[in-house]
């Protein structure tokens, strides 16, 4: 198995590659530079600025320039957050990214697969209808909706909960945060649950359970839950990859100090910099996940062979 | 066992005593506190000669003081200079020095400033707004290169004294130096430690207030610095800026009490806000100036009598009112009332026609150019995307409609759509300008050719070029004034640019709140304000 990773994430390294070219060029392609202001810089300024940037450079300078600076670590000055580096930025961003996307995960885990494997189990019930309608709302109502309501019920009337802020990271302010991140990955997860459990209850092996007279919950929990979380697995890698590097909407309405900002605000201040770097982070969260959900799969599954 | 209650109760009744004590002693004494405000927006950097915007201003403003610096009406007082004389000519300006120190005790001197001055001038800084002092001597030559930073002509004439000599009698110099541009930054420290001096562990400041902590995209934290010459007189002990940008969560925060004050909030909030926080909603005129430049180098808008049409049918009142709503005043000069030594600014001639004959005589300027209901004008008008400029965009195009004008809307992000008119790539666009320092020639200077990048309709006229040049070395204040209204007069009959309305200053203050004044400049000093 470890011979299976290392191969995975060796041969990821060219898509790596891929991606930071692609991204480097299309970045440039889009009209308008950082430096562009309401207020026209007078073109001696402007030139001084671009000069300081490299960025009088010709682009394929600037772009062996800037893979030579990766290899060594040096992710470039922000454009925009003049006394912060790329890195500093995702160093401090990232951290808080990761708890409130975590949290949101795992909440999504405990009550999507809970909902959904008792949905499965009571199908066409009163619970499953309300379970599933509850999941319909939870995929439709977008997360600038849900976010603001929630500030104000919890914020603003009950007064339980602060509106908005990080705290240095107390537990009340991230209470909001992560409810709103998790609903959705909720609904979606105990949807895909009670698909993939409906169709496990029905098959061969969970008959010769039954028939070997094991109880009901030994059933569920030891035999059918191996099957039936398959889908759930292969979402949450790429979905944990998501939720993990933040959400620009929940960032700025909750005013948390995460990296899911510099995704959106880093191309409109096209700062070059920040967007390359999150990009490349974001790439290889999605590849070590990608990866690490096949070896879960593996595990889970054992018809399946990691080679 | 009961011994130790016994002590601890006598424990708690001193404590308890000595809490009461000291509470009454505090309570007579100035509040004190921490005040939140939200700034509106994250600082590029705290380095005064790196940043541009407002949001950096309410932050910084209170870290540095330059040799003027502004009172609660955001009127030029002494700052660092305590007092100074000017030459007979108007450009040689000698300022004295109180004797004043950097936070960690370093005196301040007047090598400081000539350091600071080189500094953002030196094309290695890179600055975005130097050229604001262009005004200096040597300061253009030096920016662009042309000369060593040691060329300007700020001179220290010894540890306490300062001149500076101007290209021109500027009468608005003293209020310029109030902008950041113009403060003094520690050299001491940054030949030491360059660009890590706006770090908190290095940074030395000459202000009411020093940082203690920057979290991008979280807060500023700053705190009082004790070396400050007049630190007695300040209420406040430490300042928190919530860099948050989005308004309506903003204002729920202000709502729940957890900020104390929101240096803007959303237009359409204006009905909620005057019926349920009326106090609280600070509503005041701001210099500056909402407009649309037209592309005077294409055709057909190179015809005078088209501009005329377009700017004619536009209803101001009803774009202020139905709108807006919230108290901007519908414009029809380009520079805004309440600017300084500038009584009333020139107007277009026919402001009190009534509207429905000026979209008649619009129709026959149209007509008379070549352009009616069988050969309609058309025309695409830009905007960079926002909910109001959206609004006002609309509006403006069906109030053409009526006049046979078809006009369709393009917006694009802020960035493209300036790159795109830098490059005179529009017919009619949306542009905004808020003033840098209080002087009509701030916003007079957009229409002169050489101005070149910033004006963006490439209007140009010599006449008015001119007027204008002449102004700039006329000292008599109230002359120099009637040259600028006459250019402006000339404008206004060509319209390169369709006034729209002059800027309102909108800010939520709590009731907790003393000392902040409504000016219009919306610069508001926190060193004045205190807490209830």
């Amino acid at each position: 198995m470890l011979a299976y990773a290392i191969r995975r994430l060796l041969s990821a390294i060219p898509t790596l590659f891929i991606i930071i070219t692609l991204a480097f060029f299309m970045m440039r392609l889009a009209p308008g530079g950082p430096f562009d202001r309401e207020k026209q810089l007078p073109p001696e300024i402007e030139a001084n600025i671009l000069r300081a940037y490299n960025l009088d450079k010709p682009v394929h300078e600037q772009y062996f320039d800037y893979l030579k600076n990766i290899l060594k670590g040096d992710f470039g000055p922000s454009y925009k957050y003049l006394d912060f580096t790329v890195t500093d930025l995702i160093m401090t961003g990232f951290p808080v990214s990761l708890r409130l996307g975590l949290y949101a995960i795992v909440l999504a885990v405990i009550f999507g697969v809970s909902a959904g494997t008792i949905a499965a189990l009571k199908q066409n019930s009163t619970f499953d209808y309300l379970v599933m309608g509850f999941a319909m709302t939870g995929i439709v109502i977008p997360n600038f909706v849900m976010a603001p309501l929630l500030a104000l019920i919890f914020g603003v009337y009950l007064s339980l909960l602060p509106v908005a802020g990080w705290g240095g990271g107390a537990l009340k302010y991230q209470i909001l945060p992560v409810i709103t991140l998790a609903l959705p990955q909720i609904a979606y997860i105990a949807r895909l649950t009670r698909g993939s459990m409906v169709e496990v209850m029905n098959s061969n092996f969970i008959r010769t359970a039954r028939a070997k007279g094991l109880a009901e919950k030994t059933v569920v929990v030891r035999h059918a839950l191996r099957g039936g979380l398959l889908p759930v697995v292969s979402y949450l890698g790429p979905a944990t990859a998501a939720v993990i590097t933040g959400s620009v909407v929940i960032e700025s309405i909750f005013d948390v100090p995460g990296i899911g900002r510099y995704f959106v605000n880093g191309a409109l201040n096209r700062d070059y910099p920040v967007v390359m770097g999150v990009v490349i982070f974001y790439a290889v969260l999605i590849i070590v996940l990608n990866l690490l959900v096949d070896l879960v799969y593996g595990f889970l599954d054992p018809r399946v062979k990691v080679e | 066992m009961k011994r130790l209650i016994r002590l601890s109760w006598r424990r708690f009744f001193l404590t308890a005593l000595m809490t009461v004590a000291m509470t009454a002693a505090a309570g007579t004494a100035l509040a004190g506190g921490t005040l939140r405000v939200a700034s509106m927006g994250e600082p590029a950097s705290l380095d005064p000669h790196k940043v541009s915007g407002t949001w950096e201003n309410y932050v910084v403003g209170d870290m540095f003081v330059g040799l003027t610096t502004e009172n609660p009406k955001a009127e030029p007082i002494p700052g660092v200079a305590e007092s100074w004389t000017v030459s007979e000519d108007g450009k040689t300006y000698t300022f004295k020095l109180r004797q004043s120190s950097w936070s960690d005790g370093t005196p301040m001197t007047a090598n400081d400033f000539v350091f600071s001055m080189q500094r953002i001038l030196d094309p290695e800084t890179a600055a975005e707004y130097a050229s604001l002092l262009y005004i200096i001597e040597g300061a253009e030559a030096v920016n662009k290169g042309e000369a060593k930073p040691e060329s300007l002509s700020v001179k220290a004439l010894d540890d306490q004294t300062l001149e500076i000599k101007l290209v021109g009698p500027a009468p608005y110099f003293l209020a310029l130096l109030t902008h950041y541009t113009a403060y003094p930054v520690p050299k001491h420290v940054i030949e030491k430690v360059g660009k890590e001096w706006t770090k908190p562990q290095n940074m030395v400041v000459n202000g009411p207030y020093k940082l203690v902590e920057w979290i991008p995209n979280t807060h500023v934290k700053l705190t009082k610095n004790d070396k400050y010459w007049d630190a007695a007189s300040l209420s406040l002990d430490n300042l928190t800026f919530y860099t948050q940008e989005d308004r309506a969560a903003v204002q729920k925060r202000f709502r729940a009490g957890e900020i104390d004050v929101a240096m803007d909030f959303a237009s359409d909030q204006i009905g909620w806000l005057r019926k349920n926080m009326p106090a609280e909603t600070r509503i005041a005129p701001y210099m500056g100036i909402y407009y649309y430049p037209i592309n005077s180098a294409v055709e057909p808008f190179t015809d005078v009598r088209i501009r005329k049409a377009l700017s004619m049918a536009i209803n101001r009142e009803a774009i202020v009112d139905k709108v807006l709503k919230t108290g901007e005043l519908a414009a029809y000069s380009f520079v805004p009332p309440g600017v300084a030594y500038y009584d009333k600014p020139s107007e277009v001639d026919w402001k009190d026609v009534p509207f429905g004959e000026r979209q008649k005589m619009a129709k026959d300027l149209l007509a008379e150019a070549g352009y009616g209901p069988d050969n309609p004008l058309e025309l695409t008008l830009r905007y960079n995307t926002s909910e109001n400029h959206k609004r006002i965009a609309v509006a403006v195009v069906s109030m053409w409609k009526a006049i046979g004008v078809k006009a369709e809307l393009f917006n694009s992000e802020v960035k493209v759509h300036y790159a795109d008119l830098k490059q005179g790539d529009f017919q009619v666009a949306r542009a905004g300008w808020i003033a840098d320092y209080n002087d009509a020639q701030n916003f007079l200077y957009l229409l002169e050719t050489r101005t070149g990048a910033n004006n963006y309709g490439r209007y140009s006229n010599p006449e008015y070029d001119q007027l204008m040049l002449d102004a700039e070395v006329t000292s008599d204040l109230q002359k120099r004034g009637e040259m600028m209204r006459k250019a402006e007069m000339l404008a206004m009959r060509d319209q390169p640019v369709i006034p729209i309305y002059h800027y309102v200053s909108k800010n939520l203050v709590s009731q907790k709140v003393v000392g902040f004044e409504d000016n219009p400049q919306d610069i508001h000093r926190w060193r004045y304000v205190s807490l209830k």
